[in-house]
């Protein structure tokens, strides 16, 4: 691919990302806040993938737009339609939080600007899947199995509070 | 490859990139869905009408065969309603989000040995992935329209969506740890040679691996294909829209290009489980008699060849899901979730322990 391409197709998803990550942000209705993280997580997916990071960039759409996205409109829609009770979605504390998130950002764009970035010439990047996948199993497979286990005993949790009846 | 080709041929600039780029994905469209879908409407018709003793579109041209065409006409001349109280943006972007998530699926089904949207080291994943697509598509659609039909019906796609998605993975993965590869066009090329080879007679190779591996092929098979059934939302699987419940479910209140568009993405979905299917199980794109182009010497005809026996293939699953529609009864909501749940699932994570031990004889 051409290096030009690459950049447009690079800002194309940047753009896509931040504007509606503004718009999650700024966005009064709940459930359009809800809709505008769909096209967040997608940009950031086009970004992985523009980074080489094909497996991530899959998981991340399986994760957060298969998985997380659809678990939260089904709470907002639920919540906010049928159930009488609004969810507001309005501002407080403006001071506080516009000098955390100034002393944030300025802190986040000193390091922008004085660190020495390694860089590397372009390449075509090699498929991450099979090498990921050998990783976790010999190198980190104790750590690998925790998370299952982890995981599983999170899934039995949510299970059992969500069942009422004793 | 089609894509190195089309740079080559626009001299290998950014715009050749740009305009390669768009050819090789808008190709498929033009090429293949918006022809399938025209006689995929015109066979499920037909179909339905022999299977019931009736006869089906006769009028308009042999056998009826322009009725699709003058369908789309009137369609398109359609006034496209909104209701007031339906949320404008959602409303209007949910069509494509929908059409969006199933047609990026096509991106990574290979349809001949020259002609695949991209070569994808993670062809099937990525297709389980852009399927989330379509899901918020969905919810998008029931929750604009502010309808309780509409509503109802996405909320019962989706959970039925998201409930077969697992037997599906889990018999994909069988399929990845026997082949050792997720991208579809390598998978294909594994299932080369005759019938023999296809994965669902236990792939390439003439080991004991192999013939033990036949019976798990069967029923993984089996499981993948009821549980794509399932969510594409075909009977007996289709409570999202069943009709007498629900009006039609989530696209109760389009009408025009927007249930155009809905329609479309259906059909396109049809074929694209059924694309799945082969790849996976059925040698893909790979002949089961071997080449014709082979034969005589011509190899410029493989890849047409091969794409004939993907089209012929595919065709017949979307047939059998058809056949399917018509023979079947629908399933209530709890049998839907009791098939899933405590049959389709057990079935499918012991099948793929199964696999894994033959996989490691």
């Amino acid at each position: 691919m051409n290096d030009l391409t690459y950049n447009i197709i690079f800002y194309l998803f940047a753009a896509i990302t931040v504007l509606s990550a503004f718009f999650v942000v700024t966005n009064r209705n709940i459930v359009y806040s809800a809709f505008f993280l769909l096209f967040t997580f997608f940009g950031v997916a086009g970004i992985y993938v523009l980074l080489g990071a094909d497996f991530v960039a899959i998981v991340q759409l399986i994760v957060y737009v298969g998985g997380i996205l659809i678990l939260l409109l089904f709470g907002v829609m639920l919540t906010n339609k049928i159930t009488n009770v609004e969810i507001k979605s309005g501002t407080i504390n403006i001071y506080p939080a516009v000098i955390g998130v100034g002393l944030l950002s300025g802190a986040l764009l000193a390091a922008l600007i004085t660190s020495t970035w390694k860089t590397f010439p372009t390449e075509a990047p090699l498929p991450t899947t099979a090498a990921l996948g050998t990783m976790l199993i010999q190198e980190y497979a104790l750590i690998f199995e925790l998370l299952g286990i982890i995981l599983l005993i999170a899934l039995i949790g949510a299970a059992s509070i969500a069942r009422r009846e004793a | 490859m089609m894509y190195d080709f089309l740079v080559d041929l626009f001299g290998n600039s950014t715009l050749a990139d740009i305009i390669a780029g768009t050819i090789q994905s808008i190709l498929p469209l033009f090429v293949f869905i918006l022809p399938f879908a025209l006689f995929a409407v015109y066979l499920e018709r037909k179909v339905s009408a022999h299977m019931q003793d009736r006869l089906g579109p006769m009028r308009t041209g042999w056998h009826g065969w322009k009725q699709t065409i003058a369908d789309i006409i009137k369609l398109i001349q359609k006034e496209d309603i909104i209701a007031t109280d339906n949320d404008k943006l959602l409303f209007n972007l949910a069509p494509i989000v929908v059409f969006v998530g199933s047609y990026a699926a096509f991106a990574a089904i290979p349809f001949s040995s020259y002609f695949i949207g991209t070569e994808l080291d993670l062809g099937i994943f990525y297709i389980v992935a852009v399927t989330g697509l379509v899901v918020a598509g969905i919810l998008m659609a029931g929750w604009a329209s502010n309808n309780k039909y509409s509503l109802l019906g996405s909320m019962r796609s989706v959970a039925q969506i998201i409930s077969y998605e697992i037997p599906t993975i889990l018999v994909m993965l069988s399929l990845v740890m026997i082949s050792g590869t997720m991208s579809l066009h390598t998978l294909s090329e594994q299932q080369t040679g005759y019938a023999w080879n296809w994965y669902i007679f236990g792939g390439p190779g003439m080991t004991l691996s192999k013939f033990l591996l036949i019976p798990s092929m069967f029923i993984g098979f089996l499981i993948i294909y009821i549980s794509t059934l399932a969510e594409v939302n075909r009977t007996p699987f289709d409570i999202p829209e069943a009709e007498s419940e629900l009006v039609s479910g989530y696209h109760t209140e389009y009408s025009g290009m927007k249930f155009a568009m809905f329609f479309l993405a259906e059909y396109a979905n049809m074929f694209a489980v059924s694309a799945i299917v082969v790849a996976l199980f059925l040698g893909g794109y790979q002949s089961p008699i071997g080449y014709f182009g082979d034969l005589i010497g011509a190899s410029w005809m493989i890849p047409i060849e091969q794409f004939t026996w993907f089209t012929i293939k595919g065709l017949f699953f979307v047939f059998v899901q058809m056949w399917l529609r018509w023979t079947l009864p629908r399933l209530r909501v709890d049998q839907l979730m009791t098939t899933s749940w405590k049959y389709l699932i057990p079935i499918a994570f012991v099948n793929l322990i199964i696999i894994g031990l033959i996989t490691l004889l």
